[in-house]
């Protein structure tokens, strides 16, 4: 600090001349003050110095009193007072240097509990400050003034944070709301005023606010629950884009929240998957099968689980163990495994991090080995570890143990034993008698292996193995008399009290098992008895009482010598103990009752002590809280409740829109078949309403990437709308016989919004305005080139919400589609500033599809859907042709064929559907026939459910799903019956990887434009004439490849568009005729498919005759 | 949350203390003094230390232990996350963070951690933001100050912190545009004594270096993402498109970042790149013990292993060593029984090796174990896991950037046992 003002100092020097004589000053006097400082007394150069500091800070040169302060802060920042400078720094509170200020605010922060009446004196400036235009003043004087912990203005400050809470910059509202913490801490009194602020701040839509007013309700009211309701799902959708330290705090919250409002999902028979969850939005059907489950996850409970999943491969590591510790507490029991994998990457890290996650592992791999056995070898010991480290990864490798892996686990302690860390190497022994008592198979071996410790050199070494044999031998002594005499003859060398103590316990308790050697140490043992230990002798003492008992003959003069020694040793414990015993075993006119019992009571057969880990109970507290890692409740700490028997109420948390703008767009721009009202969303037929806004989102967001800003405000309902579509699912699913009075009643609703719809258009355009800065952004991005306007909005887009995703595949899943659905992948949506937590991925794969003309039809209301930009179709073309999956030969007597359905999959957006006809050629009926979990190759499948029983001669059609990634690579699994397993494997042609798209011919040849270069690839080739007649070339390329025809004007030119499965990636071919050749063209990111397509367009085209 | 923060030296002593809410005495360190007292070694002081009031939670990086004082429940990972990031931000301001480093620059740093925490939370943390807020102390930044009367210090609030995109400055503006990206990998090994591998896994992370104007939106592919078994990335990575295509796209902050770490799934065979061949042994009775090290290159892909340091920590019985290193130099040293070799650039022709003997205490016996060596070592150029970048290609602004991919290896924690 010195170094660095006297630099400036002679800066300042050279740079003015006036202040050169007051800065040498200075400067001799900062050497004399703190560097040298040997000539002056410690007090009076404080003083002095502090008086320049004054005399600076009085000065009228900024510079000066720039440089004041900053040795103030020195002084703060070294522990030293600074108090006296009080009034000359608060002076300076209204400098317009903004340095100058911040290190005021500084001081005062520091001080102003100290000196409260001068510290009044800066309130006015503050106050004053509250109203700056610049957002970043009015911030940091809220900031300082909730931080001077002055009781006088806690009014003042009170209302300084109800003002600063409807601020319109996001930045002082986050400041707001630490100002509550604060308040509240000063006086608590406050607190039904603050509960009120907090509520408004939940309310609160910015992912800068979100954080910082969860914190707040942590501290103020974390019992409040009722608050959050309204505010769950919004706080799940956003959390991803909630800065990281907030997402911590949200996650502990939630967390909490949901173990109040949820019922366990840890039933006996929770067969609960995700898949599950996908089939449970589909038919109704499904949806009734899965109402006989016992156990259905409430949607909000899904949500939270599906939107905190991504968070695992967070960069912070507190918050990936806010999301382990969530899924611990809440996901069900298989799925809670998948963050192992992110806990492990953690052991990478810091040491201090190290430490925490390994106190969670441990406490984890307690309850659930098999989480984390397939990484057991993370959790090796390295030499450099720090010894807290070892002993904690020597704690999670014991409880990985099982009868599998001991034998590399005790090779492994086998090294830690020689470890030259003693404590480290007693810890290891500890661990193996752990190992020895829990696995049954390997208690001899590590017996043995301690005993060979016996011998060892370090006497911590050979202590800890004397106590751990005394346990396990305690176990099964019958067959382990060599062992005590071993243990017998070592007793001399032996000087650790502990295990002295321990092997003449055992001498006792197993004199019967070694009737010559017990007297005989005995015999030792008196000689040494005055010298020995404590515990030592308590030992001595009942060795000898109970060899009196089984022995008499030999002890009885031994024992009445030690018992005599006994008596008048300096330990009153032992002196107590001497008597007691001898009372009871020395029979005499005087004993009672009880001698007659001695043997039974000295002798009596004891439970073998439990080994068992330090961490144990540790799950009584929440994971990755202070409280667990202390093992001892925390100040504060919240606990967590028990799951409720009946869940809560579920509708608490269905938000009131306020204006149901989208199905009001969806009917102006007349595409609503089937319009809606808001009652309905509570209660009605609920695909239907699913579509509804699959399509009022598609078409809003045509409108809004063409210019209108109108994205922001509607999306935002549209997550609240679909929210509460999912979450009144259950409701729904118990009343579809109210469904079709709903229908009846949506027809009127059709007729009421109509009318309605156009102010609603109005009102669109008044929200949008208030969301200028958005609006402007989608403005400008749409109308710059397609790779510009990505920047801007995809990183929120891709966070946005996977809800979103699902309600498509929920739309998707439906296998005839009586109208096309839009096709707006996620992945590729870019250009729209969208707010941050639409569901509903709005845009299309290239939002410049929609040609102005487009637009004013859209505008004039009169489109129809077919024209919307870009919408799956069903295929074409199914082939009947199915392939052979299992041959009866190899599948002794069972036999698979396959063949594509060509179906948007039902189980998945990117898997490829498929149907598998199993039919039983033996003689027997086959049983349970299944795919086994695990697959061979890397590929996602989803497996049909499997087949109890198939007669002989029968066959059954199931369906599945299998994500082939876009590549052509055969899936590899394992069909299964109840006695054998056959590897079968399905290879798609690359045909199949594709679902078919329509579009208008001008959206075809714009996006054709767009996919130029490496993205095109051609080929020509020779055909007949007939062979290239339209309808040839139509019925061909279809039945080689999924592709939609798209309608064409020229008569000339053939166009098929297509989407890859798994990233929805855009695939365009066209097939120009031109006599005798044709020219076939596929344009496709993809190169790879590219070239596969155009060789199997190739063979289709030239071979075939029609 | 965090009620105080206090940094102390490796002498002991604390040379800062920053309070967000009410002062906390430095006699609360006491207890934190007490544990340092008890660990044998620096690193064994527990992280978290309960008080009667208090709890202290601390993180030993520089030699510098940042003591942070809790008052009520809090994830103690949260602090401790926190504090490592308040000791990065210090580097990436200062060059290097250590005491006489952080001294100098008091008010710097007071400024900062006034900005990084309010009330005890974590306000803004992103290294974009903070520099906007409070300039990095640079020599011309000083003169010009002291004589324009500027300040270090914003006057807005950084436009990072509104928007969407929060980890990038607006405004950026370079002359020559350039975005450098280091493969770094690094090999953990616990090698047994025969030199079979008893476990062996590669961590990985991509460091980038992006100096570009405006606001660039990058997409970097690798050639073979499947490798990848485990990553986190830096939060502007959009992660909905690495999970659908195996992409990283992002818009990059300003500077220097951590883009992505990843971890290379242990099932995969590691190629181990360096072997040692040792002969140590101490013969009971003797004073005398024998010791012999010869490194050499394997599976190196035609690379050369260079930066190779050895380092052994010898049984307390050794006196001392009497080596003889056919190239390089050794050092031991007999407080702390810390023998190591800088054996730079291992040539295959020639491989180094370490031989002589160590002298034992006179009746001291002979130790149970061997000592295990810990070697450093870096190879240029190689990824070892064969992770390769495809391409990287820039959106949404005009100009051509220079792009550069750099591959290097190092051992990480790598052991050998004897």
């Amino acid at each position: 600090m010195l170094g660095m003002s006297a630099n400036s100092v002679s800066y300042n020097e050279q740079g003015s001349v006036e202040s050169g004589v007051d800065a040498a000053q200075e400067n001799s006097n900062i050497s004399g003050g703190g560097g040298g400082g040997a000539a002056f007394s410690l007090f009076s150069a404080d003083c002095k110095k502090n008086e320049d500091l004054k005399e600076m800070l009085e000065n009228n040169k900024e510079s000066l009193k720039l440089e004041a302060m900053k040795r103030i802060v020195g002084l703060i920042a070294k522990g030293k007072n600074a108090s006296e400078l009080f009034p000359a720094v608060v002076k300076n509170v209204a400098s317009k240097n903004i340095e100058l200020k911040k290190l005021v605010y500084v001081y005062l922060v520091r001080y102003a509990e100290e000196q409260q009446d001068l510290a009044l004196l800066s309130i006015s400036t503050f106050q004053r400050a509250l109203k700056d235009p610049n957002q970043l003043i009015r911030a940091s004087a809220l900031r300082v003034l909730s931080s001077i912990r002055v009781p006088i203005i806690v009014p003042i400050m009170m209302l300084a944070i109800k003002e600063s809470s409807t601020d319109l910059s996001p930045y002082v509202r986050k400041t707001a709301a630490h100002a509550i913490q604060k308040l509240y801490s000063l006086d608590p009194d406050q607190k039904e005023h603050l509960i009120e602020v907090i509520e408004k701040l939940l309310k609160d839509k910015s992912t800068l606010v979100a954080g910082s007013v969860v914190m707040a309700f942590e501290e103020v009211c974390p019992d409040r629950i009722d608050l959050i309701h309204k505010n769950y799902r919004k706080l799940c959708n956003m959390l991803v884009d909630v800065e990281e330290w907030g997402q911590v705090v949200i996650i502990h919250m939630l967390t909490r929240y949901a173990r109040t409002q949820f019922v366990s999902p840890w039933g006996e028979d929770a067969v609960f998957d995700e898949n599950n969850e996908k089939t449970f939005y589909d038919s109704e059907e499904e949806r009734r099968a899965d109402e006989s489950k016992p156990y259905v996850m409430d949607p909000d409970h899904r949500l939270l689980l599906r939107n905190t999943k991504p968070l695992l491969q967070s960069r912070n590591t507190a918050v990936v163990m806010a999301v382990s510790q969530l899924y611990w507490h809440l996901a069900p029991k298989h799925e809670i495994s998948i963050v192992t994998k992110s806990l492990v990457r953690l052991l990478r890290s810091h040491r201090e991090v190290q430490y925490v996650v390994l106190q969670n592992i441990a406490t984890m791999s307690i309850q659930r080995k098999g989480m984390f056995e397939p990484f057991m070898k993370s959790f090796y010991v390295r030499s450099t570890d720090a010894t807290h480290i070892k002993t904690l990864k020597l704690e999670i490798l014991t409880n990985l143990a099982n009868e599998a892996n001991i034998s590399t686990i005790l090779r492994e302690f086998q090294t830690y034993v020689k470890s030259q860390d003693k404590a480290f190497a007693a810890a290891t022994i500890q661990a193996i008698g752990r190992c020895a008592t829990d696995i049954s198979e390997v208690t001899d071996t590590c017996l043995n292996g301690l005993v060979l410790l016996l011998s060892n050199r370090d006497e911590t070494v050979v202590a800890e193995s004397v106590v751990v044999i005394k346990k396990l031998l305690q176990t099964q002594p019958s067959q382990h008399s060599d062992i005590i005499k071993h243990m017998a003859k070592l007793f001399d060398n032996i000087t650790v009290p502990m295990a002295r103590a321990s092997i003449l316990w055992l001498m006792g308790e197993y004199c019967e098992h070694v009737p010559k050697i017990a007297p005989d140490v005995l015999r030792k043992m008196a000689k040494t008895f005055t010298s020995e230990e404590d515990i030592v002798k308590l030992q001595i003492v009942n060795l000898a009482a109970k060899l009196y008992l089984t022995n008499s003959k030999q002890t009885k003069l031994l024992t009445q010598y030690i018992l005599n020694l006994g008596k008048y040793d300096q330990n009153y414990d032992i002196r107590d103990r001497t008597r007691f015993i001898r009372q009871l075993i020395v029979p005499n006119e005087k004993s009672g009752a009880l001698s007659k019992y001695a043997r039974r009571i000295l002798m009596a057969p004891k439970p073998a002590p439990v080994l068992q880990s330090a961490f144990k109970d540790r799950d009584r507290y929440q994971l990755g809280t202070l409280s667990h890692s202390l093992n001892s409740y925390a100040t504060g700490y919240l606990e967590l409740s028990n799951w409720p028997p009946v869940a809560p109420d579920q509708s608490v948390r269905n938000v009131e829109v306020v204006e149901p703008v989208t199905e009001a767009l969806a009917s102006a721009l007349g595409k609503s078949k089937h319009a809606k009202s808001d009652e309905k969303f509570y209660s009605g037929s609920e695909e239907e309403e699913e579509e509804e806004e699959e399509e009022g989102s598609s078409s809003e967001d045509s409108s809004s990437s063409s210019g209108e800003s109108e994205s922001e405000s509607k999306s935002e309902e549209n997550s609240d709308d679909s929210n509460k579509s999912s979450s009144s699912q259950s409701e729904k699913s118990s009343s579809e016989s109210d469904t079709d009075k709903k229908k009846t009643q949506k027809n009127k609703k059709l007729h009421q919004q109509k009318p309605a719809s156009k102010d609603r258009k109005l009102k669109n355009g008044k929200a949008a305005n208030d969301e200028s800065r958005s609006g402007s952004e989608s403005d400008s991005e749409s109308s710059s080139s397609e790779s510009s306007s990505e920047s801007g909005s995809q990183s929120e887009l891709d966070s946005n919400s996977d809800s979103g995703t699902d309600q498509k595949r929920k739309t998707k899943s439906k296998p005839v589609q009586s109208k096309p659905v839009t096709n707006a992948e996620k992945k590729e949506v870019s250009l729209l500033d969208l707010d941050d937590f639409s569901p509903v991925p709005v845009s299309t794969p290239k939002s410049s599809i929609l040609s102005p003309s487009l637009l004013s039809d859209l505008q004039g209301l009169s489109i129809s859907s077919s024209a919307s930009a870009l919408q799956a179709s069903s295929p074409v073309f199914v082939p009947e042709t199915s392939h052979e999956l299992l041959h009866r030969m190899t599948g002794k007597g069972l036999s698979a064929q396959y063949r594509f359905t060509r179906q948007p999959c039902i189980y998945g957006n990117s898997m490829v559907s498929l149907q598998l006809t199993l039919s039983n050629n033996s003689e027997q009926a086959l049983e349970n026939i299944h795919i086994s979990e695990k697959s061979s190759s890397g590929q996602n499948i989803h497996r049909f459910s499997a087949i109890e029983r198939l007669e002989p001669q029968a066959s059954a059609t199931v369906s599945m799903g299998v994500d082939f990634n876009d590549s052509t690579q055969a899936a590899h699994f394992q069909l299964c019956t109840k006695e054998d397993e056959f590897s079968v494997s399905i290879q798609p042609a690359v045909g199949e990887l594709l679902l078919p798209i329509t579009m208008s011919e001008a959206d075809f040849t714009k996006e054709q434009g767009k996919l130029v270069g490496m993205n095109e690839s051609s080929a020509t080739i020779t055909t007949t004439p007939e062979n290239i007649s339209s309808q040839s070339v139509n019925r061909n390329v279809v039945s080689a490849a999924n592709l939609g025809v798209i309608p064409s004007n020229q008569e000339n030119i053939h166009r098929f568009a297509g989407k890859t499965v798994s990233s929805g990636s855009l695939v365009l071919v066209s097939v120009a005729p031109k006599d005798p050749d044709a020219l076939i063209t596929v344009n496709t990111e993809k190169s790879v498919i590219a070239s596969m397509l155009l060789r199997q367009f190739k063979t289709a085209l030239t071979n075939i005759t029609p | 949350m965090i009620h105080s923060l206090f940094l102390v030296n490796a002498s002991g002593d604390i040379f800062l203390e920053k309070h967000w809410k009410s002062v906390v005495s430095r006699s609360v360190c006491d207890y934190f003094f007490e544990a340092l007292e008890r660990a044998t070694e620096p690193e064994n002081v527990p992280p978290v230390i309960p008080t009667p009031h208090h709890y202290l939670i601390n993180v030993l990086r520089h030699r510098i232990y940042f003591v942070a004082v809790i008052q009520s429940e809090v994830p103690p990972l949260f602090v401790i996350e926190f504090l490592h990031r308040v000791v990065d931000t210090f580097q990436d301001y200062f060059g290097v963070c250590t005491e006489a480093a952080i001294k100098d620059n008091v008010v710097v740093v007071y400024e900062l951690l006034e900005e990084m925490l309010d009330n005890g939370f974590p306000l803004a943390t992103e290294s974009n933001i903070l520099k906007e807020l409070i300039k990095p102390p640079t020599i011309l930044r000083t003169v010009v100050n002291t004589i324009t009367g500027s300040t270090n210090v914003g006057e807005q609030l950084p436009t990072g912190q509104l928007s969407v995109v929060p980890w990038r400055r607006t405004g950026v503006k370079y002359t020559n545009n350039e975005a450098y990206f280091d493969v770094v990998e690094e090999i953990d090994a616990i090698i047994d004594k025969s030199g079979s591998t008893i476990t062996a896994e590669i961590q990985g992370v991509v460091d980038a270096c992006v100096k570009l104007t405006g606001m660039p939106d990058l997409t970097l592919s690798f050639m073979n993402p499947r490798l990848l078994d485990d990553v986190s990335f830096h939060p502007c990575v959009r992660f909905k498109r690495w999970e659908a295509e195996r992409i990283l796209s992002f818009i990059p902050p300003d500077g220097n970042f951590r883009l992505l770490s990843y971890h290379v799934s242990s099932q995969n065979l590691v190629a181990i790149p360096v072997y040692v061949k040792h002969n140590i042994s101490f013969r009971e009775g003797s004073s005398q013990g024998r010791f012999e090290l010869t490194l050499g290159p394997k599976q190196t892909m035609g690379k050369a292993v260079e930066s190779v340091l050895v380092s052994s920590q010898l049984p307390r019985g050794v006196l001392n060593a009497n080596l003889n290193a056919s190239q390089g130099t050794y050092t031991f040293d007999p407080v702390t029984k810390l023998l190591s070799w800088d054996v730079g650039k291992i040539n295959p022709q020639k491989l180094p090796s370490l031989k002589g003997s160590v002298s034992l205490q006179a009746g001291a016996f002979k130790p149970d174990e061997n000592p295990t060596i810990n070697i450093q070592f870096k190879i240029q150029q190689l990824a070892i896991s064969g992770l390769k970048v495809n391409r990287l290609d820039m959106y949404g602004e005009k100009y051509k950037p220079f792009k550069g991919i750099k591959y290097m290896t190092k051992a990480g924690k790598f052991q050998v046992r004897t």
